[in-house]
């Protein structure tokens, strides 16, 4: 196990945002959380994260620090700094020397395909690539735990599709635990090995949808019988969760 | 053809109004007190280049030197501020009734502390009121308007309080900052010929004090030309923060 969230609820003024709501993620599992606007995926994301405490319920962490990573929906990096000290920078705030940060930074951005754009800054890049910075900075650390709150979001379907590919890569090679929102139910099918499927806020679980094929994915996944199968259950379940209770 | 009429557009308009003006003037007999035409203003100017020059210097000298003094001021204040929220309660409502109240009112208190003969004192002190305001508010904005999902990356991996401020609020602020100078660097001149107006100029004769003993003279002409390099000055001062600001920009984001 590397995190679990038993029986949590978060209580914001005015209103609830999340639960009662329980989840487990164990070492080297993807899971895709999916479910309507405002229902709190976020804000389970930030209680795996250990960012928040839960009003109510109980979560166990077993990543250290810096063994933790975020990925947001924005690339969110330093326009004043280059993709290499913006990939740096969690090293950088561990204490880690200059020398050693910068050739780290140097080999997570190879890993993510931007070698050659280590002194560009994030205004020179594209949206995909500063996606990729993103990425390679959330790396750096080898993190055990690897969170991605609807990381594709604002890319287009082509940018996506590779980026999807390329995080099933990653994660082929160090096998952290991925667990990563989307709005995409074709997405979420295609990447994680189970989907959580969410109820409309304050999210409760809707229903777990599970995939047998090998991760990462052959190729031609997409258009199995298995996966439209897969797609249409966890739609069920999405419009199940939104209906009124 | 067409690009070479635009660019000509404003003066050809400017030379037009300034060839009725001459005219009128002319036709109708104005006196040169009440309104003297624009020959006899470029006459003044051209009489006068040098003390106008000189005296241009001397308001500009004083605004900028109130510039530097707002800009330290006002940044270590604003750190102060960033630092601790309590301190941002108890400084801000003081901030903002130091903005609203008129430099004019203010200055005849300040020109008594100055001492009577240190007008110089007084001019700096009050132009320095002035553009304190926009390089305080731009400074404390500018520390809380880092990306709030970035703050949470800072928390993820335990960043101390001294590495947030110094990679990531200092950095963040540098546009509000940017911004900041640029406004106060005019308010900076306009407070120091506002002052003048109020304090005198002493010993150093600014742009204001022409315009004021050629109003006691009544030259009208000369008060034309003096507020004439003002206003040039101004545009001069505007154009070059807007360059400055742009290239901190293109330098902080790297392109």
């Amino acid at each position: 196990m590397i995190a679990a969230l038993s029986e949590v609820e978060v209580d914001y003024p005015r209103r609830r945002a999340l639960g009662p709501f329980s989840l487990e993620i164990g070492a080297g599992e993807i899971v895709a959380l999916v479910g309507p606007s405002g229902c709190g995926k976020s804000t389970a994301m930030r209680l795996l994260a250990g960012l928040e405490a839960p009003s109510r319920g109980r979560v166990a962490r077993t990543p250290g620090r810096g063994e933790t990573a975020v990925v947001f929906q924005a690339p969110t990096l330093a326009p004043w700094l280059s993709a290499r000290a913006n990939a740096a920078l969690p090293l950088a705030l561990a204490g880690v020397g200059r020398t050693e940060a910068a050739a780290r930074a140097d080999a997570a951005l190879a890993r993510v395909g931007l070698k050659g754009a280590e002194a560009a800054r994030p205004a020179q890049l594209s949206g995909g690539m500063a996606m990729r910075v993103s990425l390679a900075r959330a790396l750096v650390t080898d993190p055990k735990l690897l969170l991605l709150d609807e990381p594709f979001a604002a890319l287009d379907e082509i940018t996506r599709r590779a980026l999807a590919d390329d995080v099933l890569a990653l994660w082929a090679q160090a096998r952290p635990a991925i667990v990563f929102v989307t709005h995409n139910v074709e997405e979420a099918v295609y990447m994680a090995s189970r989907v959580v499927v969410m109820t409309k806020g304050p999210g409760r679980t809707a229903g777990e949808v599970a995939t047998e094929a090998a991760l990462p994915r052959a190729a031609g996944f997409r258009t199995t019988p298995a996966f439209r199968a897969q797609v249409e259950a966890v739609s069920a379940l999405l419009s199940q969760g939104m209906a009124p209770v | 053809m067409t690009r070479l009429t635009r660019a000509l557009a404003p003066f050809v308009l400017i030379a037009v109004l300034l060839a009725g003006w001459e005219i009128a003037c002319r036709a109708l007999s104005v006196p040169l007190y009440f309104l003297p035409p624009p020959l006899a203003i470029a006459q003044a100017l051209a009489a006068d280049w040098k003390p106008l020059l000189l005296s241009a210097w001397n308001t500009l000298s004083m605004a900028l030197i109130a510039l530097v003094v707002a800009s330290v001021l006002a940044q270590a204040l604003a750190l102060a501020v960033g630092l601790s929220p309590i301190m941002e309660r108890a400084v801000r409502p003081l901030a903002v009734v130091l903005q609203v109240t008129p430099v004019v009112a203010i200055a005849p208190l300040v020109v008594i502390w100055a001492g009577l003969d240190h007008a110089g004192r007084a001019i700096v002190a009050l132009a320095v009121v002035v553009a304190f305001f926009p390089i305080f508010s731009g400074a404390v904005t500018g520390l809380k308007a880092a990306d709030p999902d970035l703050e949470l990356l800072f928390d993820l991996y335990g960043a101390s309080r001294l590495q947030r401020l110094t990679r990531l609020r200092l950095p963040s602020a540098v546009p509000y900052l940017l911004e900041g100078h640029k406004v106060a660097a005019g308010l900076a001149l306009i407070g120091a010929v506002v002052a003048e107006f109020v304090a005198g100029s002493g010993e150093a004769q600014g742009l204001a004090w022409r315009i004021l003993e050629s109003s006691h003279r009544m030259q009208t002409a000369e008060m034309f030309a003096a507020v004439l390099v003002l206003g040039a000055m101004g545009a001069a001062l505007h154009a070059i923060l807007e360059a400055a600001e742009r290239a901190g920009l293109a330098w902080w984001r790297g392109r």
